[in-house]
Order: structure tokens, then C-alpha cells, then sequence
């Protein structure tokens, strides 16, 4: 009787200690590529690399344009995809009734994050940068993009708002407040939090893609700021492409450089996101 | 006199489930009506369909007429927002707002568009006075309401719906979470509301109809049994099922 139990014992800590180990697998390619990228980086970074334009064919001087030109599409993006993904969201969640019509939409938005990145950046080509004639620019970099963020944006937010709680809409309808009113004094700001979280994930994405800003925005070599939404840019990830295949002679700590850099604005909007959802879970009445 | 008439009253959900059949109910005004019955009966079904928050639900077929100070409510064109401020409701549970105990207090009448402070103030003290919650809150309302106990959070929906000076008041099942002292905190209050308002009661059980009940009506599978006096009702019932059910034979 008492081998039996211990046998089992043994199997529950092997089960556990396999689990651990898997857990923690999973944590060293994260510290690994930061750790890597940090180390070989750093030494490129200082005030110039950050704040100055690249000379010598890119092979020495600073990226600012780069890192301006991602932060103009980051911000164009959110312009777009924001009000946009929603607006979406509160209408799914809200107000969509259970049809065919709702499905479809609902489909739609699903496959909408299934297409390659590459996909959209043609597309972008097409519809933003010939048709609608806007040029390779900001503003077709940044429509392009927010296609992209939008499904992110719209689930995300979405599973927000459905997570604040059915009780609080019934109140607030039999006091007599309107649905609308209910959504924006309730369920919104209850929801809040997590829709800005999912808002940041997405805008996360949007800044570190190439594909889609390749055929739409991105500018091989431009050393100067865009100062319109119809002007080309440098943006970090395209300009990390290009030092790193396209230009002989590059000093590798240059591109290892540029990858640091937007490894950080990756992360630093990463770790907004992070706090911001830690301290609503802490705060939260429900 | 009678403030709410009820005639023919049929209910079914979309799913194909019968709610209501042919209810015919009269419920009179400062009186507390006590509407009872087994779990599925249509009990709170009936109470929603009094402030129209079936609107929500997939109610498909509704027949018949409810009144309200001989107003149709189902009338097309009818103000559902006003009869929701007129006709409030204590739910089951108590569901506080995210929100303080002030605004929690002040949310019904916002939306309805009154900012005037000193107005909000004066109801803020009122409707907790009426629903006695007033000196256990008045030095912490700036407090989230979910900081109060269970019993005191059910108070402060109470007050909530006091706040919008209502005529009529629904409360389904509002003890059925609380311990006997909060019950009997609430039950009191209730008879002090009565002298002001339309009380219609959904009781957690067949002893808090008997305590409470001015009027009496049993409920049973969407139909309506028996309706009575508490008096008579609880004492001298005229139907079979009615006296199986108050002596526990079933349910």
C-alpha cells in the first residue's frame, strides 16, 4: 500500500518537474535574442546614433530618421486603426445581433489576421500608393498598416468589453439609462484597460513589421525628416534590412545598433502595456 | 386603489419556453403585493415585463395589457426611459456599480440630465435615509460601494432606485443572499415604503411572503393560481395546489 502511493508520488513530481522545465524553455529564447542583441548593440549606441543622420553610405553617423520616420508611422497607424477597430468592437459586442450578416463580419475580421504581412504590403502598393495615387508615404505606410492592426484591435477590445459583467448593463438600463449612455458611463471605461492594452500589442506589431511598409512608405536612403503624411521615411525595421543585406562594407556593430533600438521602442510599448493591465486587475471593483 | 392593472397577460421566449399564460392581476397601491410561488413559475418574468427590462431578453410573443396609472405600456411611442425611472427594481443580487457610493447613489438621476448639486445631495440623503443605510455610510461616500458588506450593498441599491422618486418598486428575491438580521432590516423598510410607494415582492421563501404580503398572489408554471389577501392567503386558502405548496408539500 505504501510503495503504491509513493510510485505515484514520484510520477507527480516527474510530471511536475517536466512542466517546470518547458516552462522555462520557453523563457530562454526571449532572454537569449535580448541578451544577444544588447551585447553586440550597445557599443553603437550613443547621442550621435540616436540623434544623427547616417553618413558615409550608412556606415556611420546616427539613424534618427529611421526612428522618427517608425514613430510617424506608429502614430499614423493609431490614428487610423483606433477609432476604427473600436468602434468595431463596441458594435460586436454591443449591438450586433446573432445573424448571418454578424458572422460574416466575424469571419472577415478572423481572416483578416491570417494574411501574410507581405500580402498587405502589395496590397497597400496597389490600392493607397497607385490608385488613390498617394505616393509611397506616410499616410499610405500607415493605412497599409492599420489594415493589419486592425484585427488585433478589434478581439482584443472586443473580449474587454464582453468581460464586464451582463449585472452591470441590467442596472444601468433599469434606472433608465439609454444603452448608450450605459456603454460609455459603464461598460467603456470598466473596459478600458484592456482595450488600450490590446491597442499597444497591435501598435507593437505594426512598428516592427517590414513587408507591409516595403512597397508602400519605406525609404532605402533618405538622411533627412519627412515634414508631410505624403512624404517617404526611413523606418527602423526596413532600415535594419538594408544595412544588414544591401550595403557591403557595414560595420556589423551599426546594425546590431539599430536592432537594439528597436528591440526598445518594441519593448518599452510592450512594458506600458504590461503596467497598464497589472494595475486595472489591481484596482478592478468585479 | 389600483395602480397597475394587468390583463391577459401570455409570455413566451424565443426558444419556445411558455413564461406567462393568460395572466389577470390588479395591484393596488401602497400596498406590498406579494407575488410567490416555485422556482420557473415566471415570478421574475413577470416582474420584468412590469418595467419593461424583457425588452432585452428574447421575449418573441407577448399578449395582453399591462396599465399603469391606466397608461398602456406597451403602447407604441411609450417613454420605456421615464417608466424605467418610475418603476425601479432590486435585483436577486446586489449589483453595485463600479463606481462610489455617492455616484452609485446619483447614477439614475445623471443620465436622466439633473447636475444640480444641491438637488443630488439632498436625494443622496434621503434615499439612504429611507432605505437606513444613512449612518452607516454618510462619513465614507465617497467610498467605492463595493466596499460594503453584502446586506448593506443590497440597502444601497435600495436607495438607488429611492433616488429617482419612483411610484412603484420591483424587488425579486432581494433577501436571498442576506443573513436574517440584514432580511429583517430590509423587510422593515419596506413596510415604512409602503405608506409611499407600489411595493411588488418576489419573496426567497413562503415564510417571508406570509410576513410581509399585504396582497398575495401564487404563481405556479406560468399560470396564475390564487390571489388573496396575505391574511387569507397564508391561513384559508381556496385552491388545492395553493395550500399543498404554502404547507410544503411541494416546491
Amino acid at each position: 500500500m505504501k510503495k503504491k502511493s509513493s510510485a505515484r508520488q514520484q510520477k507527480q513530481r516527474l510530471g511536475f518537474g517536466l512542466l517546470t522545465l518547458m516552462a522555462i524553455l520557453t523563457v530562454i529564447p526571449i532572454v537569449a535574442v535580448v541578451v544577444y542583441i544588447f551585447v553586440l548593440g550597445a557599443p553603437a549606441v550613443n547621442l550621435e546614433f540616436i540623434t544623427g543622420f547616417p553618413r558615409d553610405g550608412m556606415r556611420a553617423g546616427g539613424i534618427l530618421p529611421a526612428i522618427v520616420g517608425t514613430f510617424y508611422l506608429t502614430l499614423g497607424t493609431a490614428i487610423f486603426s483606433v477609432p476604427l477597430g473600436i468602434g468595431a468592437a463596441i458594435y460586436l459586442s454591443e449591438y450586433a445581433p446573432d445573424n448571418r450578416a454578424t458572422q460574416l463580419i466575424r469571419i472577415a475580421i478572423i481572416n483578416l489576421a491570417g494574411i501574410p504581412s507581405v500580402v498587405y504590403g502589395l496590397f497597400g502598393l496597389g490600392l493607397f500608393v497607385l490608385f488613390l495615387d498617394f505616393g509611397t508615404s506616410i499616410l499610405a505606410g500607415s493605412l497599409t498598416l492599420s489594415i493589419m492592426t486592425l484585427p488585433v484591435i478589434i478581439s482584443t477590445a472586443e473580449e474587454a468589453l464582453r468581460a464586464v459583467p451582463q449585472a452591470f448593463r441590467t442596472v444601468s438600463i433599469s434606472v433608465g439609462a439609454t444603452k448608450w449612455q450605459t456603454i460609455r458611463k459603464i461598460v467603456l471605461p470598466q473596459a478600458l484597460p484592456g482595450i488600450l492594452t490590446g491597442v499597444i500589442l497591435g501598435l507593437e506589431r505594426a512598428a516592427g513589421e517590414t513587408a507591409p511598409i516595403l512597397f508602400t512608405v519605406a525609404a532605402f536612403f533618405l538622411p533627412r525628416l519627412p515634414n508631410s503624411p505624403l512624404d517617404a521615411t526611413m523606418a527602423l525595421p526596413y532600415h535594419l534590412y538594408v544595412i544588414s543585406t544591401q550595403v557591403p562594407g557595414m560595420p556589423i556593430k551599426i546594425q546590431y545598433g539599430t536592432a537594439l533600438v528597436l528591440l526598445v521602442f518594441v519593448l518599452s510599448m510592450n512594458l506600458i502595456a504590461t503596467t497598464i493591465r497589472s494595475r486595472a486587475r489591481a484596482r478592478r471593483q468585479w | 386603489m389600483n395602480k397597475i392593472t394587468i390583463e391577459n397577460l401570455s409570455l413566451k421566449y424565443s426558444d419556445g419556453t411558455e413564461s406567462l399564460r393568460d395572466i389577470n392581476l390588479e395591484i393596488p397601491d401602497q400596498q406590498i403585493s406579494v407575488i410567490f410561488g416555485p422556482a420557473g413559475g415566471g415570478k421574475s418574468s413577470l416582474l420584468r415585463t412590469l418595467n419593461r427590462l424583457n425588452d432585452l431578453a428574447d421575449v418573441v410573443e407577448r399578449e395582453g395589457t399591462i396599465k399603469i396609472d391606466d397608461q398602456d405600456i406597451y403602447q407604441p411611442g411609450y417613454d420605456v426611459i421615464q417608466l424605467r425611472r418610475i418603476v425601479g427594481m432590486v435585483f436577486a443580487r446586489p449589483v453595485v456599480l463600479p463606481m462610489s457610493i455617492r455616484e452609485n447613489l446619483t447614477y439614475g438621476l445623471e443620465v436622466a440630465g439633473i447636475r444640480d448639486p444641491n438637488l443630488l445631495e439632498n436625494v443622496l440623503e434621503t434615499s439612504l435615509k429611507k432605505a437606513a443605510l444613512w449612518e452607516e455610510v454618510k462619513d465614507r461616500l465617497e467610498d467605492p460601494g463595493v466596499a460594503l458588506s453584502g446586506g448593506q450593498q443590497q440597502r444601497l441599491c435600495l436607495a438607488r432606485v429611492l433616488a429617482l422618486e419612483p411610484e412603484v418598486i420591483l424587488l425579486d428575491e432581494p433577501t436571498s443572499g442576506l443573513d436574517p438580521i440584514s432580511t429583517g432590516k430590509v423587510e422593515e423598510s419596506l413596510q415604512e415604503l409602503k405608506k409611499e410607494y407600489t411595493i411588488i415582492l418576489v419573496p426567497h421563501s413562503v415564510q417571508q411572503a406570509a410576513r410581509t404580503a399585504d396582497q398575495a398572489a401564487f404563481l405556479l408554471q406560468g399560470e396564475l393560481i390564487e390571489v388573496a389577501s396575505g391574511e387569507v392567503m397564508f391561513t384559508n386558502p381556496q385552491q388545492q395546489r395553493t395550500q399543498d405548496y404554502i404547507q410544503g408539500r411541494f416546491g
